[in-house]
């Protein structure tokens, strides 16, 4: 494992784009290369907003602070440039496309990283796609469906993997891939993480999540609550645990005191 | 010519039939409309005199009938009616052999890929030039087992008796005015007839070229598929861009006998100074099927409801429709099935997609006659608007007159969304890819029907809309 930092988010501010109100505030995190970091926190804590800022959804709007991805600024960036810079967000929401089989639809976002002019060899992404489903346990009609058109949500949240499989990226943010699986579905899918992480042993994982079940799974290096838009308190694997027995109350709390000085 | 040669004179980054043919035409009549031009018209053909009278007839009922009050505003076409050319004939006759057309018109349709795709996997290729069919030709083989193929005029000429039996059978000239139009001053168009039992695997394909400004094109088509018999047929048109508008005006006429079966397909990349108008109409016998494939991608203006009369029992009709509707055009388009035997079947399927200041328009009528028992029949009507200022319409008219009809209609109006262009960027994808990817997909139930050159062109043709979409 490379001590090199992947991801850096420095007092990081955002708000939902129409609104004033802040649903990150002063947030700060460090991933290394490698690294599986776990975001645990009640509903409504900002967890989801994180990803979605860090993809660069339309929906949100950073008002403050600084986030570098290998390097480089990412809030200045298109969502498109994050992903063809290694970023890949898992959804929790994966959307419909309807006529739009998974194979052309990851075929097309693999020629769109590449150089303008070079053309995506077909049989290597044939063969690609045939290996990483065979890896996630998909029949290969899978990849003849429209994309999550019709899907069940289980279906749903394997594409999204299928897809993290293929488009490899550097860093992945998994926006609670547990949700909504059954333990059968979430050992084939934790499994085939697991693999991609054997495969590219740099490549980082934040994993968004409600539920210390999922790290039985995946193994984090560090575990992170997140109350309020700020992250409370960070530490190892203990922390999940010690927050399935508390909860999140403590710190709703803590926070209903601070708001009453 | 060089296949490269060939994508480098096209201009991909504009509509790409812009180009004009410099040259002089045989004959053409003085702008605008009378009896005169009609019988001029009738005169140069050489025809005879029960079709001169046929066209007097028919345009005195033009004169008669009102402009239409609905479908897409036609408030300035009266004015452009008085101005454009009716008839415009370009050479002296029509040619069988290609390298006879003369080299300007014989250029504009090598730029078009016409003689190309003859090679390759057409069973005959027509070629219309302004008012007249310049070119002709049908594949040795089925020529042989008797199939016609031929400009309209030498259909009249050649078979008198087929062309007197169905002519104007199916779309009679008071069906509406635009009929009746087309009825005085028709001119161009093919003449199919495939005989009983023949099944010709290979498309028919004619192409329609409008060259000059302020030009009427008015063909006529009348194709006849007789007992068991099966063709498809393709349609394709383009034209220059003109600041001044142009007007076509066809009428289509299919009769399907018996359990024959026929495609039509139609794809319309007209400039967007054309009004399109035209009458489209089948007559489907017994367990004989029609279908129509119907692509509205250019013009100003369109109105065109591609219709199937299911006359006999157990008859089959289908309309797939795409209207893509660009800044300014409005397409209204959509189709018509008329159940009128027992145990018939129909489906209309109709997408469009409207961008910009773009309008389009689903119009369509499912009749059911009384005594037709078990018809079946089911519409269905998805719409994509691109950006706010961008708007679609739906008229579904429904007429049942039979108890044990079952009739089934599905709308849906879907908007390209934050949400959806979010997913398709965090893959990679550019907002013009994600949009690009997105209309094809809603396309795709109907593009996988298309010839493979014109789904290819078709997805060209998206992705070239969607430039230029983002902002």
């Amino acid at each position: 494992m490379s001590d090199e930092t992947i991801l850096t988010i420095e007092n990081l501010q955002a708000n939902v784009a129409a609104e004033e109100l802040g649903i990150l505030k002063a947030l700060d995190l460090q991933v290394r290369k490698g690294e599986v970091h776990a975001i645990m926190g009640p509903n409504g804590s900002g967890k989801s907003t994180l990803a979605k800022v860090l993809m660069g959804h339309p929906g949100y709007r950073p008002t403050g602070g600084r986030v570098l991805f290998a390097g480089r600024d990412l809030l200045a960036m298109e969502p498109h440039d994050r992903a063809r810079a290694g970023l890949f967000l898992a959804f929790q929401y994966p959307v419909e496309v309807p006529g739009v089989s998974i194979a052309n639809f990851l075929r097309t976002s693999m020629q769109s990283r590449l150089k303008e002019g070079d053309e995506l060899d077909l049989f290597d992404f044939q063969d690609l796609l045939l290996d990483r489903m065979k890896l996630l346990e998909m029949e290969p009609s899978f990849a003849e469906r429209s994309v999550n058109d019709g899907f069940s949500g289980g279906e749903k949240k394997r594409n999204e993997i299928l897809q993290m499989a293929v488009l490899k990226p550097k860093l992945a943010l998994m926006d609670e891939t547990d949700s909504g699986l059954d333990i059968d579905a979430l050992k084939v899918v934790t499994s085939g993480v697991n693999t991609l992480r054997r495969e590219d042993p740099d490549m980082a994982i934040v994993l968004i999540t409600h539920y210390q079940r999922v790290l039985d799974y995946i193994t984090p290096d560090v575990v992170h609550v997140m109350v309020d838009g700020r992250i409370v308190r960070s530490g190892g694997p203990e922390v999940a645990l010690w927050l399935e027995e508390e909860g999140y109350a403590s710190w709703r709390e803590d926070e209903e005191q601070a708001a009453a000085i | 010519m060089p296949e490269n040669e060939l994508v480098e004179e096209l201009d991909l980054d504009q509509y790409k039939y812009d180009f004009r043919t410099v040259d002089k035409p045989v004959f053409r009549t003085e702008p605008g409309l009378s009896e005169d031009v009609v019988r001029a018209i009738s005169a140069h053909k050489a025809e005879p005199e029960w079709m001169l009278e046929f066209r007097l007839k028919a345009y005195r009922l033009y004169l008669r009938k009102p402009m239409p009050t609905w479908g897409a505003d036609l408030s300035d076409l009266e004015n452009v009616l008085d101005k454009i050319y009716y008839y415009v004939r370009p050479q002296d006759r029509m040619k069988n052999n290609w390298e006879d057309v003369p080299d300007n018109i014989k250029n504009t349709f090598d730029k078009l890929g016409i003689p190309q795709a003859e090679q390759k996997v057409l069973a005959g290729v027509g070629a219309q030039y302004e008012s007249e069919m310049v070119y002709h030709s049908l594949k040795k083989e089925w020529d042989e087992q008797g199939v016609i193929f031929d400009s309209i005029e030498d259909g009249l000429k050649n078979h008198p008796d087929i062309f007197r039996k169905y002519f104007a059978s199916v779309i009679p000239p008071a069906d509406n005015k635009f009929a009746a139009l087309n009825s005085a001053v028709w001119s161009g168009g093919s003449f199919v007839y495939v005989p009983p039992g023949v099944h010709l695997d290979t498309p028919l394909q004619a192409y329609f070229r409008v060259n000059q400004e302020r030009m009427g094109q008015f063909e006529r088509t009348l194709i006849i598929i007789d007992e068991g018999a099966q063709a498809h047929y393709i349609e394709g048109c383009t034209a220059p861009v003109y600041s001044t508008e142009s007007f076509h005006s066809g009428v289509i006429e299919i009769v399907v006998a018996k359990d024959a079966r026929f495609r039509y397909t139609t794809i319309q990349n007209w400039s967007n100074n054309m009004y399109n108008l035209v009458t489209q109409r089948a007559l489907v016998n017994e367990r004989a099927t029609m279908e129509w494939l119907d692509g509205n991608l250019g013009s100003k203006a369109t109105m065109k409801y591609p219709s199937c009369y299911l006359v006999g029992e157990g008859a089959h009709g289908s309309i797939l429709s795409i209207a893509y509707a660009g800044d300014g055009q409005h397409q209204d388009t959509g189709g018509k099935v008329v159940h009128a035997a027992p145990h018939t079947t129909s489906s209309i399927v109709s997408k469009s997609i409207s961008k910009g200041t773009g309008r389009a328009s689903y119009r369509g009528l499912c009749k059911v006659y009384e005594g037709s028992t078990s018809a079946r029949s089911n519409v269905e009507c998805d719409a994509l608007l691109i950006n706010e200022t961008a708007r679609s319409d739906t008229y579904p008219y429904i007429e049942i007159d039979e108890q044990s009809a079952n009739v089934g209609h599905e709308a849906t109006v879907s908007k390209i969304g934050d949400e959806q262009l979010f997913y398709l960027m965090s893959r990679g994808m550019s907002e013009e890819e994600a949009m690009a990817l997105i209309v094809r997909g809603f396309i795709e139930p109907i593009a996988k029907q298309l010839p493979l050159e014109y789904a290819v062109e078709l997805n060209r043709l998206i992705e070239m809309e969607m430039e230029g979409s983002v902002g």
